[in-house]
């Protein structure tokens, strides 16, 4: 009986210790996270004084991820279209499909949904290869060659994401728009002119289309600082670089998705 | 050894948290000379060279190279130290995302502002001081083991740099590479007018090549001398370690618990 107690005492002091270790844990890697991101920008100088590698980087992150954020654009596009037409014959409203289509796709689901693309098709290769880079010692060799990691490798790297971000998010967005113009108005038969004329009258710049590149910039920065910071800080082994590529990828979504929450409820005008 | 000194490790600690590697160590390396240092695994060797290279600060006591302090240097200073040394990694550490050529050239590229011609004509001089000329459109993906140190090497000492340190520059390697890069090891020295660290656990090899040895055990120096020296050396560790005995001052079995503890047989309960 007693040894029961102190067996079920045991235990929970137990869980009690791995949740505040993990706790203290947690909150000791959003600071470093934080000082990363110091010394980052102020390792940021050679990026753009050596725009090239900046650009070479963007090369890598941006334009291989067109193919993904083309076809999954123009998808989410097409799904819209149809949902939307679905709901909106049932007010008579078909006709507004272009402002649901646009409206839905360049405020939220455009830098939303691209975000997460972007997480997983670039942020984890970045990850994964500065990860590698650590475990063949390529990157203390730079260190020993007197050249900053900070400077070539990881600042470049950086600067790629947050300027690729917002453009394939603008990217998406237009492919969405074309989507559900094929759906909407090449497949089922809305007025072309109602179509667009409505999307123009609804879709606003500075509150729609400023708002969402706002955002993509943040996901951008977001994204691209967990990607470099995961690889730099990934253990130098075959397991710390594949646990630090799925950290890269399940805390870009969820830092996405908690950071859209706070941009949206600063961004609506309640009047509207 | 009355010579000048390059490199000065003075009664030096270090310890990895609080596991000690090194201590109290001291050594000299007089310029121009290439030196090895010996040691079985875990004896602290790969720590005093990464401790030389700045990359490790040394708790107690004073690391210089060529009259530098270096745990009083900032990053820039240290930086400017590293420009005159090189290291050359145990698997060479070539940045994989580059051309031979282009990897040999990254120093040069960093560090100066030669005319690309220029660039040109010295890269393939050092690699073809290396044998490795005819490969240096290749990615190093495509190289050996053998091939990627030369190339390694050949990278290493196209700053001209006044230390070369070497970590297990042997490993790995079959017979005609091991001879080869012995060769190019001393070579280099000779004809760059360098000083050369070697840190290996490679008897032959290193006896046939080098002009003084530290043998180095738990973090200790327990034996130095020229290669003549060190094989007629009666300390038991060097005797071990020259000739290749399996038991010695090193054991052949690791120490561990008692027999009777790691089989779970009680202590008072005699063996059946």
């Amino acid at each position: 009986m007693l040894e029961g107690i102190r067996h079920t005492i045991e235990r929970v002091r137990n869980t009690v210790e791995r949740l505040g270790h993990n706790f203290v844990e947690g909150i000791w890697r959003v600071g470093s996270m934080a000082r990363f991101f110091f010394l980052v920008l102020g390792a940021s100088g050679t990026s753009f004084r050596r725009f090239r590698l900046v650009m070479r980087e963007v090369y890598f992150t941006g334009v291989l991820s067109l193919i993904i954020i083309i076809v999954s654009g123009l998808f989410v596009g097409m799904v819209l279209g149809l949902q939307g037409f679905e709901t909106l014959q049932t007010y008579g409203a078909q006709d507004s499909i272009g402002m649901l289509v646009a409206l839905s796709l360049v405020r939220e689901l455009g830098p939303v949904v691209s975000g997460l693309l972007f997480a997983s098709r670039a942020g984890s290769a970045i990850t994964a290869e500065i990860g590698l880079m650590k475990a063949t010692e390529q990157i203390a060799a730079m260190d020993m060659m007197a050249v900053s990691p900070m400077a070539r490798l990881i600042a470049p790297r950086f600067w790629a994401g947050v300027i690729s971000m917002p453009l394939l998010a603008a990217l998406f967005s237009a492919m969405g728009v074309f989507g559900g113009y094929i759906v909407g108005v090449v497949i089922i038969g809305v007025d072309n002119g109602v179509f667009w004329s409505q999307m123009q009258t609804a879709v606003d710049f500075r509150y729609d289309i400023f708002n969402g590149v706002v955002k993509s910039f943040v996901f951008g920065i977001a994204v691209s600082l967990i990607a470099t910071f995961e690889g730099y800080d990934a253990p130098p082994t075959a397991e710390g670089v594949s646990g630090a590529t799925t950290r890269t990828v399940v805390s870009s979504a969820l830092t996405i998705l908690a950071l859209d929450l706070v941009l949206t409820a600063f961004m609506l005008r309640g009047d509207s | 050894m009355t010579e000048e000194t390059l490199v000065d490790v003075d009664s030096v600690d270090f310890a990895y948290g609080r596991r000690p590697i090194l201590s109290g160590i001291s050594l000299r390396v007089p310029r121009g000379k290439l030196v090895a240092i010996m040691g079985g695994s875990g004896s602290g060797k790969t720590t005093l060279l990464r401790l030389i290279g700045g990359q490790l600060q040394a708790g107690k006591g004073t690391v210089s190279v060529g009259g530098k302090v270096l745990n009083e240097l900032d990053l820039e200073g240290l930086y400017a130290v590293r420009r005159r040394m090189s290291m050359l990694f145990q698997f060479g550490a070539l940045f994989t995302d580059l051309t031979v050529f282009e990897n040999v050239a990254f120093p040069l590229r960093e560090h100066t502002a030669l005319p690309e011609t220029m660039i040109r004509d010295l890269v393939l001089m050092k690699l073809e001081a290396v044998g490795m000329r005819g490969v240096h459109a290749m990615k190093p993906a495509e190289l050996s083991g053998g091939m990627a140190r030369r190339v390694a090497l050949a990278r290493a000492v196209v700053l001209d740099p006044m230390l070369l340190m070497y970590d297990e520059p042997f490993a790995g390697l079959d017979p005609i590479a091991l001879a080869v890069i012995g060769r190019l090891i001393r070579k280099l020295n000779d004809a760059l007018g360098a000083t050369s660290i070697v840190v290996t656990h490679d008897v032959e090899e290193s006896l046939g090549i080098v002009d003084y040895l530290y043998f180095l055990e738990n973090g200790r120096v327990v034996a130095e001398g020229t290669p003549d020296e060190i094989r007629a050396s009666t300390v038991p560790l060097v005797h071990q370690f020259v000739h290749g005995e399996t038991d010695g001052p090193v054991p052949f079995h690791i120490p561990g618990e008692a027999w009777n503890v790691d089989a779970g047989i009680p202590e008072d309960q005699p063996r059946a």
